[in-house]
């Protein structure tokens, strides 16, 4: 790597570099870029007791990742609670279950806004006024609250049949939304039609493999909060399959800093079964990948043909785990079992990873001793229409105190009567 | 018959420029063959070596993606053929 460059982008396939620029596939072959860097030179200028003095956000790992020489740290993104789960892990039965739980990631609840800050770090050094995605709705709502405050213009796309949450989301920033009518792969093609033909900064197109770099900052946080050690299993969820080979990475780079000892973490995918390219891919022993047309409740984990499949079905049988899928039924029912046995409520894509899991747990392929850890990507507060007809609208009482004994009388008769 | 080819500035170095393409393939292996003959710096990057489609080469009949059509699917007069870059999105 040229001296003078922190970082570069390299093909992941012919190994090429690149320099920096915003481009996604190698001009040579047309595989994917990704960023790499001069780890002989950050271990000289990090270690745990440097890192544990900055402020708490994803910026206290900057070597780590593809930041320009001037950017704006003045958003506390990420650094995110991992927090044990005593009561869903008695319902696995384990005493060491963890929850990263980036369904209160600043500033818009959901893991994209790590991936969305480095982007736009880079949108603003490559000169970019616009900036711009394809989403599945928590991308769209990143990108267009970080646009407001970094002063770029954004232009969202979305499918139309988006969560009206994750619209509005989008729209109370001031982004233009432009919904298309079809499902993720269509908006998606599209922008890289659009991406190659005006100049903006698509943070999942052209930009993307700088945006990627931002999931790795799950993968340290996880380190750190565990005390600087790897855990034994991961459970991600899965949409264009990019987090899970991120965090894999972020544990390849601890390693080889020494600031973690080496472990074989063994990586667990988690899909929709209406979505479920990459986890029937592993299903079948395969990492080619077939795309599906999706049909889920877990929009957000909706699409069909995954960018990074081949590399996620790689990396979770390469480290011999597995992957898991689940139908909406029983995501929601998962969605529940976590929100009541551990307080979070998480959106579909979490009850996708939480049910994921319950199943890994039945299986055996992950062992009660063995500490786990469940990535919640995003907040139920966004996907509630997943949960219509769920919870009926009590009656209401007047405001006395008879009324309410009078209440209490009947509930309590009633819950009597149930349990007969 | 005719179809036309929407070529990506990704392989525009290969293709003198054009952004265009129209030829008389019948399917999907004479279209790639066609691109393969009219820009010979082109072929390495339409297929591997077992003659499968490149990994990272998304192709789309209208608005479709071509793994959704019939296998032997035969192109009609004036389908729009258009190749993307896969590595996007998620």
């Amino acid at each position: 790597m040229s001296a003078n460059l922190p970082y570069q982008l390299r093909c992941r396939e012919c190994q090429t570099t690149w320099g920096n620029k915003p481009v996604s596939y190698c001009e040579k072959c047309f595989a994917p870029l990704e960023v790499i860097y001069d780890l002989e030179q950050i271990k000289k200028s990090i270690n745990r007791d440097e890192i544990a003095r900055r402020p708490t956000n994803l910026w206290r790992y900057k070597e780590l990742l593809p930041l320009p020489e001037q950017y704006d740290a003045s958003l506390p993104v990420g650094f995110t609670p991992l927090i044990k789960a005593p009561a869903l892990g008695e319902t696995f039965r384990t005493k060491s279950l963890y929850l990263k739980n980036d369904s209160v990631c600043f500033p818009t609840l959901s893991f994209k806004d790590r991936v969305v800050a480095v982007a736009l770090t880079q949108a603003s050094s490559f000169g970019f006024e616009v900036v711009s995605c394809s989403s599945t709705g928590n991308l769209a709502n990143a990108v267009a609250a970080q646009a407001a405050r970094s002063g770029f213009k954004a232009c969202v796309f979305i499918p139309a049949d988006l969560e009206p949450a994750k619209i509005l989301g989008t729209e109370i920033y001031g982004a233009r939304i432009v919904r298309i009518a079809g499902n993720y792969d269509h908006v998606n093609r599209l922008c890289s039609q659009i991406a190659d033909k005006h100049r903006w900064g698509f943070v999942n197109v052209n930009l993307r493999p700088y945006y990627a770099e931002g999931s790795k900052t799950v993968g340290y946080e996880i380190a750190e909060q565990l005390g600087w050690r790897l855990p034994d299993n991961v459970v991600i969820p899965m949409a264009g399959g990019s987090l899970i080979t991120k965090i894999y990475k972020a544990f390849r780079e601890l390693v080889e800093l020494g600031l973690v000892e080496a472990k074989n973490v063994k990586f667990f995918g988690a899909q929709a079964t209406g979505c479920s390219p990459i986890s029937t891919a592993v299903k079948a022993g395969r990492n080619e990948i077939e795309p599906q047309k999706p049909s889920t409740i877990a929009r957000s984990l909706a699409i069909g043909n995954p960018a990074d499949g081949f590399y996620a079905a790689s990396t979770i049988v390469g480290s011999g785990g597995w992957a898991e899928d689940s139908s909406d039924a029983e995501i929601v029912d998962a969605m529940a079992l976590l929100a009541e046995s551990e307080g979070i409520f998480t959106e579909t894509a979490g009850g996708v990873t939480v049910s994921a899991a319950r199943k890994l747990y039945a299986q055996g392929r992950i062992l009660p001793e063995e500490t786990t850890v469940l990535c919640i990507t995003g907040n139920g507060l966004k996907t509630t229409d997943a949960l219509a007809g769920r919870h009926q609208a009590a009656e209401p009482i007047a405001p006395k105190l008879a009324a309410f004994e009078e209440y209490l009388e009947k509930e309590l008769t009633a819950v009597a009567g149930g349990a007969q | 018959m005719s179809i036309n080819v929407s070529i990506p500035s990704a392989f525009r170095r290969h293709t003198e420029g054009l952004d265009r393409f129209a030829c008389a393939a019948d399917n999907l292996d004479e279209l790639l063959d066609a691109l393969a003959n009219r820009f010979p710096e082109l072929k390495p990057h339409l297929r591997d070596d077992q003659g499968k489609v490149r990994r990272f080469l998304n192709i789309y009949v209208n608005d479709e993606d071509i793994r959704f059509l019939d296998k032997d699917y035969k192109f009609a007069e004036g389908d729009q053929v258009t190749l993307v870059p896969s590595i996007a999105g998620g």
